[in-house]
């Protein structure tokens, strides 16, 4: 870092949580339905009807919290957030204010390429809330109707708020990978971006290095990121700006009312959204058609229990127990679970974690993605594929004809020793071997004299000539003879 | 004897017995209501056809010897301010007048379940935010005692119907005392439950966390039979209480033996009419002649109650309302009218160069909403949202509303120390008896005034009867309240039933209603 300035990021993350049904109602939250068809009186605000706790979204809630090492209020309550919107039915959201039910957790973030140390990234506040509708507007404003659909309005939302911990685009990119990871493994949401189950808000400003010490520049909040790459860019961008923006004005933290711009993630540039004319006051309060909300000893018990193995204990297991490297484990550990437990299995059989990693991250993932299929679909299974990897370790087949083997296995559906059978690989015996060699080196003597001469490299003819004669030449083994008769000579 | 004159205890008996059928019975009150609400205005809206096929499913069911519900074939008029499925729900205001709820309110389907004749939605001030109902953006209902004065409010129409013998009971809601305060002044006996007794779910929201239903009669063993009904765990209002409802309609008939009654020394003091002051008295009287003991007590925060209530129903007022903005039910304002005023108050404004004042002006969706909420709503509504809306604001929630949640404590715990005390509190409902239509029309505050007695038993969660206990001189009924501790209506009910066994005044009748 040579710019005399330091970069304060803090993200605010809203994860729509995987509940059958809505916050306070019992409509369905499924994505996708044709507008309005997932709402009920209550949900459309009419008058009269009341909100009931949807207790399994609290469930959901509190075990990402725990998950974040949050603190947990073991009583917290509902508030009303009050304006007025189309897709908000009844004038205020429900949500929670001054008393969150966690607090004060943390999330560790690392780069496996070392770009930055590892570090924790403070988590402020975890709270529930509801979602709003959705409105859509007639892109010619005032020719026609704006249109709002409600089915949304309700689901549940978790808002994660972060410190401003975060000191790079690549940093801000890294905790929500490594967030939505921790959100995936929970099995809490589905963090689809496109749909909205994920929606990110950023604040940042500069820490500019003076003479007086850091001054701190105008906040910024930016919204309308619709990706992780995204906000990575618009995080670099704003940067950037900030510094620009300081360098013309000088303006300081509090010299202007906090500024919100949106992302335009065509031209890479964030713009000045319209300034509010008064700053909003939600006019907060409890909410009294809600009573405050208990977390017994065995709920909390539950939740810790319902865990399971975070990612970052499982890259740690991973490498440990198997031998690979965090780059690796990174990898596997961000497919997903299921793609562990499939490579988990496969390390098992063949006891090479560092082969089975390699055949997993390169073939299996590969062939996922050209098949479009999860791990669970996939086929051929570890065993099978273990298979594969024992003839690779006991030289009966070299890796790049085992990589076609691979192909055949998948296409067809047989065993490896079936398509190696079929394609007459067996491994050819030592005598075989070093009669075929003693053949070649006598039919090249200018190849053996380079050899001779200390260039290794021209051995690689040699192999190349007798993989012609005989494909199942297996041309490691093959080198070493080689070398160890032209060594004789 | 008209059938008018029996008690729905009495009258449940008959239809049991055979003695008279659900249709004559509706029929009967029908016609009272034909002949006398054109004078009274209790009724919003009446569907007689609706209510006498209704009535006459019931009888059949009864001639053919099926199982029927607790009040099967007796009338209930509604307060417009419950949700009836299908049917207008005005809340006595412009802003729904046309709106029909898809569902009922929780205890409107306990009433059919019990094969009630719903028999029409009563008149109320606006949202039930007044005490006389004459908030009512549809008509002012006359008190039958005196048709020249308020029946109180703001369940003004579901009171008044009950004294004019247009229905045998009666469901209202008490936010302030809105059940107790319109009983006492048309002289029925009206039981506000304990907070969390009777499900609110359909029940429009004035003030959510003081807000309950509760039944009007003629007698606390006719309250009692509604009270049954209407009481319950509902699990689709989180604040309703899990605890099994008491067969009131037995228990009421049995005298408490050793009352502790309490007197407010508070309410005995300066503004409380003489006449009142008298009756109450007296009615104290009778129950130590029943062999009560009387203590005087303090409730030393009392004297907060309007006060404390006049911050904390506004402010859940303003959030509760905020969904009337035009845009998915209700009034909305003339959008074509709406879209030609802004043009051409732009026109003008730029043709007179103020360029800026143009830019200024309302986007669409803003103006909708103001003008929406400016013809749907009236003036004490709006009067209440600005309150309401002012006392959360930024850098007053502290001094205003977080405040009044102190005393409202203070006041739950006077309580407390009281019924530590005695078993129940007995005063006036109101210091003055029903007042003239008009006469506190442009005072506000003389308005909230009426609530002093009331307001703390919802403030404080608890429930609270009144009932006849004499007369003035002018003819007008005196009511007598009575609180006690949470949960306690059978206490309520049962000592209402002694005093009721041991005077007539519950049984006398405006002279319309024998006419």
């Amino acid at each position: 870092m040579t710019q005399p300035y330091t970069v304060i990021i803090g993200l605010e993350v809203h994860v729509q949580l995987q509940t059958r049904t809505k916050l306070f109602c019992r409509c369905s939250t499924k994505f996708g339905a044709p507008p309005n068809t997932q709402t009920c009186p209550l949900c459309i605000g009419m008058p009269g009807t009341l909100p009931v706790m949807n207790r399994e979204a609290f469930r959901l809630g509190l075990k990402t919290a725990l998950a974040l090492n949050c603190q947990i209020a073991r009583a917290t309550k509902w508030d009303r957030k009050q304006y007025y919107y189309p897709d908000l039915p009844k004038g205020y959201q429900i949500s929670q204010y001054d008393l969150p039910f966690s607090h004060d957790g943390h999330l560790e973030i690392n780069d496996p390429k070392g770009r930055f140390e590892t570090k924790r990234i403070g988590i402020i506040r975890a709270h529930l809330e509801e979602d709003a509708g959705k409105s859509m507007h007639d892109e010619l404003a005032g020719q026609a109707d704006s249109r709002i659909d409600l089915n949304r309005a309700g689901t549940p939302l978790l808002e994660i708020v972060s410190q401003p911990d975060m000191r790079s685009a690549l940093e801000a990119k890294a905790y929500l990978t490594e967030l939505k990871l921790l959100l995936t493994y929970l099995g809490v949401s589905d963090c689809n971006m496109q749909e909205g189950s994920l929606r990110v808000d950023a604040n940042i400003n500069l820490h500019v290095d003076t003479p007086e010490g850091p001054v701190a520049t105008p906040i910024v909040e930016v919204k309308n990121m619709n990706s992780f790459r995204a906000v990575e860019r618009a995080m670099e961008y704003e940067a950037e700006r900030h510094w620009q923006v300081w360098q013309e004005t000088h303006q300081r933290l509090g010299a202007v009312p906090k500024q919100t711009r949106g992302w335009d993630d065509v031209a890479n540039v964030t713009r000045a959204q319209r300034h509010k004319e008064e700053s909003s006051d939600y006019r907060y309060f409890p909410d009294p058609d809600l009573v405050p909300v208990r977390v017994s000893d065995t709920e909390l018990t539950e939740a810790q229990a319902s865990l399971g193995e975070l990612p970052a204990d499982l890259r740690r297991r991973l490498e440990k127990t198997h031998g690979i490297k965090p780059y690796d484990s990174d990898v596997l550990v961000g497919a997903g679970r299921p793609l562990v437990d499939y490579f988990v299995e496969l390390a098992g059989i063949c006891g090479d974690g560092k082969l089975a990693s390699n055949w997993v991250q390169q073939d299996v993932m590969r062939t996922l993605n050209e098949q479009k299929v999860e791990i669970d679909q996939f086929a051929m299974r570890p065993k099978q594929l273990a298979e594969l990897l024992a003839a690779i370790q006991a030289g009966e087949i070299d890796t790049s004809r085992a990589r076609e083997v691979f192909i055949e296995m998948v296409a067809s559906g047989k065993s490896a020793g079936e398509v190696m059978k079929a394609q007459g690989i067996v491994k050819v015996d030592e005598s075989a071997l070093t009669a075929l060699c003693q053949e070649l080196i006598e039919a090249n003597p200018k190849i053996v004299a380079d050899i001779r001469a200390g260039k290794l490299q021209a051995a690689s003819n040699l192999i190349g000539q007798a993989k012609k004669k005989n494909p199942n030449v297996n041309p490691g083994r093959f080198r070493e003879i080689v070398i160890e008769l032209v060594g004789k000579m | 004897m008209s059938p008018l004159r029996l008690s729905a205890v009495e009258l449940l008996a008959q239809l049991n017995s055979g003695q008279i059928t659900s249709a004559e019975l509706t029929q009967a009150y029908l016609r009272q209501i034909e002949k006398h609400d054109p004078k009274v205005k209790a009724f919003l809206r009446v569907d007689a056809a609706k209510a006498l096929q209704r009535a006459g499913e019931i009888d059949s069911r009864r001639k053919a010897g099926k199982k029927l519900g607790r009040l099967a074939g007796l009338p209930v008029a509604i307060k417009d301010l419950l949700c009836t499925q299908g049917e207008t729900t005005t809340c006595g205001s412009r802003m729904l007048e046309n709106f029909k709820p898809p569902y009922d309110a929780a205890v409107i389907a306990r009433l059919k379940a019990a094969d009630a004749v719903l028999i029409g939605k009563t008149n109320m001030d606006e949202f039930a935010m007044g005490g006389s109902t004459e908030n009512s953006a549809f008509q002012k209902t006359s008190n039958p005692w005196d048709l020249a004065r308020t029946p109180g409010g703001s369940s003004g129409g579901a009171a008044a119907c009950v004294a004019a013998g247009m229905a045998p009971l009666s469901v209202g809601t008490d936010t302030g005392g809105s059940i107790r305060q319109p009983a006492g002044l048309c002289g029925v006996t009206g039981l506000k439950p304990t907070y969390g007794r009777v499900s609110r779910y359909g029940l429009v929201a004035f003030a959510s966390s003081l807000d309950q239903i509760g039944p009007l009669a003629r007698s606390a063993e006719d309250a009692a039979l509604l009270l049954e009904v209407l009481a319950g765990h509902d699990p689709l209002d989180s604040t309703s209480v899990d605890m099994a409802v008491p067969t009131y309609s037995e228990s009421v008939k049995q005298p408490l033996a050793n009352l502790r009654l309490g007197l407010v020394r508070e309410h005995f003091g300066e503004g409380l009419d003489g006449e009142v002051d008298a009756a109450v008295r007296e009615a104290v009287r009778v129950y130590e002649s029943l062999g009560a003991t009387v203590k005087w007590i303090s409730l030393p925060h009392g004297k907060f109650g309007v006060a404390t209530y006049y911050i904390i129903a506004p402010c859940e007022a303003s959030s509760n309302l905020a969904r009337y903005d035009g845009v998915h039910y209700g009034h909305r304002t003339d959008e074509k009218k709406l879209v030609a005023a802004l043009a051409s108050e732009r026109t003008a404004l730029e043709t007179a160069g103020r360029r800026a004042e143009a830019d200024a002006l309302d986007n669409p969706l803003v103006r909708m909403y103001r003008e929406s909420r400016a013809e749907g709503f009236g003036p004490e509504v709006k009067r209440r949202i600005m309150l309401g809306t002012y006392a959360l604001s930024a850098g007053y929630y502290d001094a205003y509303y977080l405040k009044a949640l102190k005393v409202r404590r203070l006041i739950r715990q006077d309580y407390d120390a009281a019924f530590a005390e005695v078993d129940l509190i007995a005063g006036p409902v109101t210091a003055n008896t029903a007042f003239k239509l008009g006469e506190k029309v442009d005072d506000p505050l003389a308005m909230y005034l009426v609530d002093l007695y009331t307001v703390s038993a919802n403030l404080a969660g608890i429930g609270g009867i009144a009932f006849p206990c004499g007369f003035s001189s002018a003819g007008l009924p005196v009511g007598l309240q009575l609180q006690g501790p949470p949960f306690a209506e059978e206490r309520l009910l049962q000592a209402t039933h002694m005093f009721q066994q041991a005077t007539d005044w519950h049984r006398r009748y405006p002279a319309m209603f024998t006419e």
